[in-house]
C-alpha cells in the first residue's frame, strides 16, 4: 500500500505530517508506543528538511510517500528541492557535548538513527531524497 | 499545538504542559522554563497531558540543565505517558533529567 502527501515547508505543517503517518500506520498492527516512535522519526526528518534545507519557506514543498509492505517493512521517502544534507559530514554529538553547550538542537538525527533501521540521503535530478526504512518483525 | 500554564507555589514553580511540543511549538515551552528560572525557584513540570514531544522539546529541557545546576535549583518532570517516556529513554535522558511518576513524588524531591 502506498500513501502520499505534499506539503509546504512550514513548521505549522508538522502536525499534518504526523497525522498522515499515523493514518498510514493504522494498517500495520504495530503497538501505540512503536507507532509513536516511527511518527517521531518522520517528523524529525521533515522538520530538519523544512528548517535547514528550505529555510521554512512555504513556497517550497516536501513530498512524502510511505510504502507499507505488510509484515515486512515500511519505507518512507521524503523529497525536497532545497539544500542537500550530506550525512557523511555529520558528526553525532555526545549528550555531554549537548548538555554542556546548552544548545537546543542536535538531537533529531540521533533519534531517527535509533528508531529506524535504515536512513539514506541521495539526490536525483533536482531532488534531495531521504529514505527511511523500518522492518516489521512479527512472529509467525 | 501546546498549551502551557505556570503556577507559583511557596517553594516551587509548577508548569503544566498540555498537547504536543514539536519544532513549531517548542518556543512556548522554552519561554515558560526561562521565566521560571528567572524566579530562582525549583521547577516541577506536569507532563500528564503531554501527548507528543519531538527533539525540539527535548532540546529545551536539556538546554536548561546546566543553568539549574549553576543556580542550585532543581527541575523535575512528572506524569509522563509511557509513549512520551519512551522518547526520553531512547536518548538516555532518564539518567540526566529527574523524572518521577506523581506530583507528590515531585514535591518530595524538590
Amino acid at each position: 500500500m502506498q500513501y502520499k502527501l505534499s506539503i509546504p515547508c512550514s513548521k505549522s505543517n508538522l502536525e499534518k505530517v504526523r497525522n498522515f503517518v499515523s493514518e498510514a500506520l493504522n494498517d500495520t498492527q504495530l503497538e501505540e508506543v512503536e507507532c509513536h516512535k516511527i511518527i517521531l522519526a518522520v517528523d524529525e526528518v521533515c522538520a530538519n528538511m523544512m528548517i535547514h534545507s528550505n529555510g521554512c519557506n512555504p513556497s517550497k514543498k516536501l513530498d512524502i510517500s510511505i510504502e507499507h509492505v505488510p509484515f515486512k517493512q515500511l519505507e518512507f521517502i521524503i523529497r525536497d528541492t532545497g539544500k542537500y544534507f550530506d550525512i557523511k559530514g555529520y558528526h553525532e554529538p555526545s549528550m555531554q557535548e549537548i548538555v554542556s553547550s546548552k544548545r537546543k538542537g542536535g538531537l533529531g538525527l540521533i533519534l531517527v538513527k535509533r528508531i529506524m533501521d535504515g536512513i539514506e540521503f541521495s539526490t536525483e535530478k533536482n531532488y534531495n531524497i531521504c529514505k527511511l526504512t523500518k522492518k516489521l518483525n512479527f512472529e509467525v | 499545538m501546546v498549551e502551557i500554564s505556570t503556577k507559583e507555589e511557596a517553594d516551587y514553580c509548577l508548569i503544566e504542559v498540555n498537547g504536543e511540543v514539536d519544532a513549531s511549538s517548542s518556543i512556548e515551552l522554552d519561554d515558560a522554563i526561562k521565566a521560571a528560572l528567572e524566579k530562582k525557584l525549583n521547577l516541577l513540570i506536569d507532563l500528564q497531558k503531554l501527548d507528543y514531544i519531538s527533539s525540539a522539546g527535548l532540546g529545551v529541557f536539556i538546554s536548561y540543565l546546566e543553568e539549574f545546576k549553576e543556580n542550585e535549583r532543581k527541575m523535575i518532570l512528572f506524569g509522563l505517558q509511557p509513549k512520551v517516556r519512551e522518547v526520553f529513554e531512547i536518548l538516555g535522558l532518564q539518567h540526566i533529567i529527574k523524572m518521577v511518576d506523581t506530583k507528590s513524588e515531585g514535591i518530595d524531591a524538590v
